[in-house]
């Protein structure tokens, strides 16, 4: 009972970061939430592919890869991305056990995750454009 | 006593330089551009740099910060060096400095605020965190 309780909780938190976002919005910065999503994907690219130099090139540094992985699960967290960043925060478990394969696993989980989430924000925001400036206050549901 | 809302007519040069400035950073250009929104929609001028060493050098030239805010964990500086050395300054230790994290640390936070940090943020900051310290810090 209280796990479920306290899911619905997170639930509505994560489904709040965004709204949070896009709450920064005004005649000043029309935009903000699209110009956020778009520094976390420029952001997050360069983050992801770090990472898989980093475990190609250094084979079992553990710390190197979670630290690596640290600044792509902050960049997650703090626009919502909540599924990404709980598979962020499996591989960062997967450093600690010093478990290679679970850390390979997680990572194409966050690979996924990332495309998945870009994909949904694009739908988004094309939607939004084409819905015009008088429904830009409007959200279009969960993402 | 400045009011956390700004003198208005943002338009106007005057009193864009009349609102609290407050120097923000962060390394990751996500929370930066975050963390300014919700100091902007605060009435705030807002100056954001991407490291400890950027903001340290800002400081040596600008002469007008109300308060920093900075994330903790940072390459090569974290905001807990950033917060001893601005403690550490004569010129500088009298602007209040704000510690932001993800991770609620309890030793990282008391150890934050035995240094002279006016508060510690858990990230996400919520805008009602900025208008708390507004309140207890720019009087």
């Amino acid at each position: 009972m209280e796990y479920a309780n306290l899911r619905r909780q997170a639930a509505s938190l994560k489904r709040s970061l965004f709204d949070q976002v896009e709450d920064l919005q005004d005649e000043a910065s029309p935009n903000f939430a699209e110009e956020v999503v778009s520094l976390f994907f420029k952001d997050s690219a360069r983050l992801v592919a770090n990472i898989e130099q980093a475990m190609e090139k250094y084979p079992g540094d553990f710390n190197r890869w979670d630290a690596h992985m640290q600044q792509l699960k902050g960049s997650c967290f703090s626009i919502g991305a909540s599924k990404m960043n709980n598979e962020c925060t499996s591989f960062r478990n997967s450093c600690g056990q010093e478990n290679a394969e679970g850390c390979r696993k997680s990572f194409q989980k966050v690979k996924r995750e990332h495309a998945i989430l870009r994909q949904k924000l694009e739908s988004y925001f094309q939607l939004l454009r084409q819905a015009g400036p008088a429904r830009t206050a409007t959200r279009s549901g969960g993402k | 006593m400045m009011s956390c809302k700004g003198l208005g007519g943002e338009g106007s040069a005057a009193a864009a330089a009349a609102l609290p400035h407050v120097l923000a950073v962060d390394d990751s250009s996500v929370d930066r551009a975050v963390i300014s929104g919700i100091l902007r929609s605060s009435k705030f001028r807002v100056t954001a740099v991407d490291s400890g060493k950027r903001a340290l050098e800002l400081l040596g030239s600008e002469a007008n910060v109300s308060m920093i805010i900075t994330d903790y964990w940072m390459p090569e500086m974290t905001g807990y060096e950033l917060l001893k050395k601005v403690k550490e300054s004569s010129k500088l230790k009298g602007i209040p400095v704000v510690i932001m994290s993800s991770e609620n640390v309890p030793t990282r936070i008391t150890r934050c605020m035995e240094e002279g940090a006016e508060d510690f943020l858990l990230k996400p900051v919520q805008p009602s965190d900025v208008s708390r310290l507004c309140n207890r810090v720019l009087r």
